[in-house]
C-alpha cells in the first residue's frame, strides 16, 4: 500500500507568534520523549523511518515521502531496554531502544550505522525485538579510497530501494532532485543560523540554537526550512544587549546529546560561537548538486564535502587540526570539551583535544555528561570558576 | 607416532612457536626493523607478507600483558597520559607499550611503518589514529562493509555481493601500491599466491579442528586450549611454519577423536563460550569450569577473532588478488556476523556440538563484542531449551573481575545444570 503524505502542518500556526513564544514551543516539542511529530505524522497515514546518529542521507527518505526521523535517544529512564544490554554502555543506546519498546515511538524502519562498536550492534538488537525492517548503512570508514564514492551510491541506491519498499512508491531522480533542493535550502538556512551565532551569539544562546536545529530531526524539512525562514530575521532585530562573556566551542555533542539544561547552564557563562552538536544534520557543507546522478552526487557530497567528527575516520581530516580550524573559525578564545559517559570514541578524543588544545596553549574545561542527568549545580560553579580564571587572567 | 607423543602437541608446539616470534619480533625491534601492525579480525597477513614486514598484532601482545598479570602497569601508565578507565583496555596496554618503547613482557615491540586495520571493531580505526599521531607512519583502514540486517548476508556471485567484493578488491590494490611505497620492493604476485596457499593450509585445518571438537569426548577445550590454536592461526597466517602446525593439529586431533581422548578432566558437561576470555585470571577463569567438568567445544571467538578462518575459505590462486578481496569480505564479515547477528550460530552450535550450557562473558573493555550479548542471550534462550549464563568481567582490567563473586554464579550455574539432569532423569 503506498504511503500517504500528510499535508497537515506541525509548525504552521507558529509562524507569526512572537519570537519567545515559538523558542518556547520549540524546546517543548524537542524533550518531549513521546516525539508527538511522529505519532501524528503516523496517525495521519505517514510512515516514518528513524536513523540513528550520525549522519543519514535523508533526502532519499524525503523523496519517497517517509519522514525522516533522528533517533537522538531521550532524557528517560530506559527501564525496559536495560534488561537488553550489559552495564558497560552508553545511554543513548539504551534509551534510544526504549523508545521503540515502550516510549510509543512506531516507526516503519530503522537504520543504524556502525558509527561505534556500541552502536553496530543495534541493528541486531532492535531487529530482533521489532517487527519492521532494521539495516546497517555501511558508510565508508576508508573515504580515502578512489572507490568509496561508488561504493557509497550503491549503498544509497540499497537505502532508496528499502524506502520504496517501505512507502510503496518508487523514488525517482526528479524526486530525488527535489528532496536535495529542500535539504540544501535547509542546509543553507542553518549555515546563516551559525552564522549568526558567530557574528552575534547574544542574540542566539547555545540551548535555543540547539532546539531550532534540533527540530529537523522531527519534522517534515520543507516546514523547518519555512520556520527558519521566519525566524532568522527575528532574531537578528532582537534587543538583547551583549555581555561580557567568553566566547568558546562545544565538542562532543555529535551522538549524545548533552541536557538542554546543561547547555543553558554554559550560556550563562559563555558565548558558544560553534559547536558539534547534532553535526549529522549539518554534516554536509555545501549545496549537493541538483543535476545529473542524484545519488552519486549525493555521496560524493559525503566523502569530500562535509564535516567532521571523531566516528568518521577521513586522513584528510586530522581530529587535532579540525577542533583548531574550528576554534579559529569562530574565533574562539576556549573550548568546552564534552563526553558522553562511557562513549568510547568522545572519551577517546579527549586525549587527542586537550593535547591539541595544550599545544596551542589554548584554555578548556572538561566535562563527562549523560543524557538523562540532572543536577547541574556542581559544574555550573566549575564552569563559572573557569571562565573567572579566563576572565581575570 | 604413537598416541603419547600427539596428545598436547598441538598447545605445546603453539607456545614454543609463540615464544619463537616474540624473539623474531625483538631482533626486528633491536635491528631497528619497522613492522605492519595489523588486528586479528582482517589481519591482511598474505600480503604483507609480501612485503617481509614482520606483522605485530597489538591485541595479541595487551593480552599477554593481562595473562602474564602485569596489565595493571601498563593500564595505569594510559590512564596517567590521559586514556579513560572506560575505555578498551588492549588500546590502553599497547598505548603504555609505545611509551615504554617497546617493552614488553615477552620482549621489545618493533615500531610501526605501516598499519593495516579494517572497521570489523572501530576502535581497531581509533587505535591506528594513535600510532599515526606517535609515529607519523602510513595508516590504511581496508573498509570491508558487513551483512546490513539479519539474515541478510549477500551470496557471493550476486548483485550485492560483488559491489562489496569490488570495493575491497580496490582498496586492496592502493594497499598493495602503499606497501610497495613504505618497504620498497616490488609486489610479487607468486609470493602472494605462495602466502595464500599457507593460508588455504591453515583455514581448512581451523575448520576442521573445529568440527572435530563435535566429538564426545571433546578433543580440545575452546577457552585454554583454543586460545593457544588461534594465536598461532593469526600470528602465523599465510606461512609455512602456520600450515604446517595447522596439518599437525588436524593430525593430533583427528587421533584424538578416534581414539576418544578427551582434555585432560572427566567432561561432565559440555559448554558453548560466548564473548572474550578473562585475561587476566586466565587459568583460573578456566578452572572454575573445568572444576566442575565443565569443557567448552565452541566459541564465538574461536570464530570471530580468527577473522573468520573458521569457514575454511580456499582462495582461488588462479585470480589472487580478486579471490583475496572475495575471501576477506567473507571472512570478516562472517567474524562481524558472530557478533552482531550470532544466535543462529549459537543455536547451530548448540546442536552441532551437543552444548549442555551457554556462557556469555561480556567484558567491559570491548562494546563491539558485548553490547549485544544479554539480547542474544534473550533471543537464544526463546528457540533453545538450553540452561545459560552470563558473567561480567573483563579482558584486561582486573578492577573490574571479582573471582569470588564469579564463582558464585559459576558454581550456582553447574548445581543447575545437574538439578535439570537429575530432574530429567
Amino acid at each position: 500500500m503506498t504511503a500517504v503524505v500528510p499535508r497537515e502542518s506541525v509548525v504552521a500556526d507558529w509562524l507569526g507568534q512572537p519570537l519567545e513564544d515559538v523558542l518556547s514551543r520549540a524546546r517543548d516539542l524537542v524533550e518531549d520523549a513521546t516525539f508527538p511529530t511522529v505519532r501524528r505524522w503516523r496517525e495521519a497515514g505517514g510512515k516514518v523511518l528513524g536513523h540513528f546518529q550520525v549522519y543519514f542521507p535523508e533526502e532519499i527518505a524525503h523523496a519517497a515521502g517517509l519522514l525522516p526521523f533522528k533517533v537522538r535517544g531521550a532524557p528517560l529512564e530506559p527501564a525496559h531496554a536495560e534488561s537488553h544490554f550489559g552495564s558497560y554502555l552508553c545511554s543513548i543506546i539504551k534509551t534510544s531502544l526504549e523508545l521503540a519498546l515502550a516510549n510509543g515511538v512506531e516507526l516503519d524502519a530503522f537504520i543504524t550505522h556502525p558509527i561505534c562498536d556500541a552502536a553496530r550492534n543495534l541493528a541486531g538488537v532492535w531487529g530482533r525485538n521489532v517487527t519492521y525492517p532494521c539495516r546497517i548503512l555501511y558508510l565508508p570508514q576508508n573515504p580515502n579510497s578512489a572507490f568509496a564514492a561508488t561504493y557509497l551510491r550503491d549503498e544509497y541506491a540499497r537505502i532508496r530501494d528499502l524506502c520504496h519498499e517501505i512507502a510503496g512508491r518508487p523514488v525517482t531522480d526528479d524526486g530525488l532532485h527535489a528532496s536535495i533542493a529542500v535539504f540544501n535550502e535547509n542546509r543553507a538556512l542553518l549555515r546563516r543560523l551559525y552564522s549568526l551565532r558567530r557574528e552575534q551569539p547574544w542574540l542566539l544562546p547555545v540551548h535555543e540554537a540547539y532546539v531550532l536545529v534540533a527540530l529537523a530531526g522531527l519534522i517534515p524539512r520543507q516546514e523547518h526550512n519555512a520556520l527558519l525562514r521566519a525566524l532568522l530575521p527575528q532574531l537578528k532585530r532582537r534587543r538583547v544587549a551583549k555581555q561580557d562573556k567568553i566566547r568558546v566551542i562545544v565538542e562532543g555533542g555529535f551522538c549524545e546529546q548533552p541536557p538542554l539544561d546543561l547547555l543553558r547552564a554554559i550560556a550563562r557563562s559563555c558565548y558558544v560561537v560553534d559547536d558539534d552538536l547534532l553535526i549529522g544534520l549539518r554534516w554536509l557543507t555545501s549545496d549537493v548538486p541538483v543535476t545529473g546522478e542524484p545519488l552519486f552526487a549525493l555521496a560524493a557530497s559525503y566523502i569530500d564535502r562535509s564535516a567532521h567528527s571523531p566516528v568518521q575516520h577521513d586522513l584528510r581530516k586530522p581530529k587535532e587540526k579540525m577542533l583548531l580550524e574550528r576554534l579559529d573559525t569562530a574565533n574562539a578564545q576556549a573550548a568546552i570539551l564534552l563526553a558522553a559517559k562511557m562513549c568510547e570514541p568522545g572519551l577517546e578524543e579527549l586525549v587527542v583535544h586537550t593535547r591539541a588544545l595544550d599545544g596551542r596553549g589554548v584554555r578548556y574545561f572538561v566535562s563527562e555528561f549523560e543524557e538523562n542527568m540532572s543536577s547541574f549545580d556542581q559544574l555550573e560553579i566549575q564552569l563559572e570558576t573557569f571562565v573567572e580564571n579566563l576572565l581575570f587572567d | 607416532m604413537t598416541e603419547t607423543t600427539l596428545t598436547g602437541r598441538g598447545v605445546e608446539h603453539g607456545a614454543q612457536l609463540f615464544r619463537e616470534w616474540f624473539q623474531q619480533l625483538t631482533a626486528g625491534a633491536e635491528r631497528g626493523q619497522g613492522a605492519a601492525y595489523v588486528f586479528v579480525m582482517g589481519s591482511l597477513c598474505e600480503l604483507l607478507r609480501v612485503f617481509d614486514f614482520p606483522v605485530v598484532f597489538p591485541e595479541i601482545n595487551s593480552l599477554q600483558t593481562a595473562v602474564r598479570r602485569v596489565a595493571h602497569e601498563y593500564l595505569n601508565e594510559a590512564e596517567s597520559y590521559g586514556y579513560s578507565p572506560d575505555i578498551c583496555g588492549y588500546v590502553k596496554a599497547d598505548v603504555a607499550v609505545q611509551l615504554r618503547g617497546g617493552a614488553h613482557p615477552m620482549g621489545k615491540i618493533p615500531k610501526p611503518a605501516l598499519a593495516v586495520c579494517t572497521n570489523a571493531c572501530n576502535t581497531y580505526v581509533k587505535w591506528g589514529e594513535i600510532w599515526q599521531r606517535m609515529y607519523g607512519m602510513p595508516l590504511f583502514t581496508l573498509d570491508i562493509p558487513g551483512t546490513r540486517g539479519a539474515g541478510l548476508a549477500s551470496t557471493p556471485g550476486s548483485v550485492d555481493f560483488e559491489r562489496d567484493r569490488r570495493y575491497v578488491e580496490a582498496q586492496l590494490r592502493e594497499l598493495i601500491t602503499l606497501c610497495a611505497q613504505v618497504s620498497g620492493k616490488r609486489f610479487d604476485i607468486d609470493r602472494l599466491r605462495e602466502h595464500m596457499a599457507h593460508a588455504n593450509t591453515m583455514s581448512a585445518g581451523w575448520h576442521e579442528v573445529l568440527e572435530l571438537n563435535r566429538s564426545r569426548p571433546a578433543v580440545f577445550n575452546a577457552l585454554s586450549d583454543g586460545t593457544v590454536f588461534l594465536g598461532v592461526a593469526n600470528g602465523f597466517r599465510g606461512t609455512a611454519q602456520g600450515a604446517q602446525y595447522f596439518t599437525e593439529l588436524v593430525e593430533e586431533m583427528r587421533q584424538k577423536a578416534e581414539q576418544h581422548i578427551g582434555t585432560p578432566i572427566d567432561e561432565k558437561w559440555r559448554l558453548i563460550f560466548v564473548g572474550v576470555p578473562c585475561y587476566p585470571i586466565f587459568r583460573r577463569f578456566s578452572e572454575l569450569f573445568s572444576d566442575w567438568g565443565g569443557v567448552f567445544v565452541n566459541s564465538t571467538y574461536l570464530r570471530f577473532a580468527s577473522g573468520g578462518a573458521h569457514l575454511g575459505f580456499r582462495y582461488d590462486l588462479a585470480h589472487p588478488i580478486e579471490s583475496l578481496a572475495h575471501g576477506v569480505l567473507v571472512g570478516v564479515r562472517d567474524a562481524m556476523d558472530n557478533m552482531f547477528f550470532q544466535a543462529p550460530a549459537l543455536a547451530e552450535m548448540i546442536d552441532t556440538h551437543s552444548a549442555d550450557g551457554v556462557v556469555f562473558h561480556p567484558i567491559k573493555s570491548c562494546r563491539t563484542v558485548s553490547t549485544g550479548l544479554a539480547d542474544t542471550r534473550r533471543a537464544l534462550m526463546a528457540t533453545r531449551d538450553v540452561p545459560s549464563l552470563f558473567i561480567e568481567s573483563d579482558l584486561m582490567d582486573r578492577r573490574v573481575v571479582s573471582e569470588a563473586q564469579m564463582k558464585n554464579r559459576i558454581d550456582a550455574f553447574f548445581e543447575g545444570l545437574a538439578a535439570r539432569k537429575h530432574q530429567e532423569a
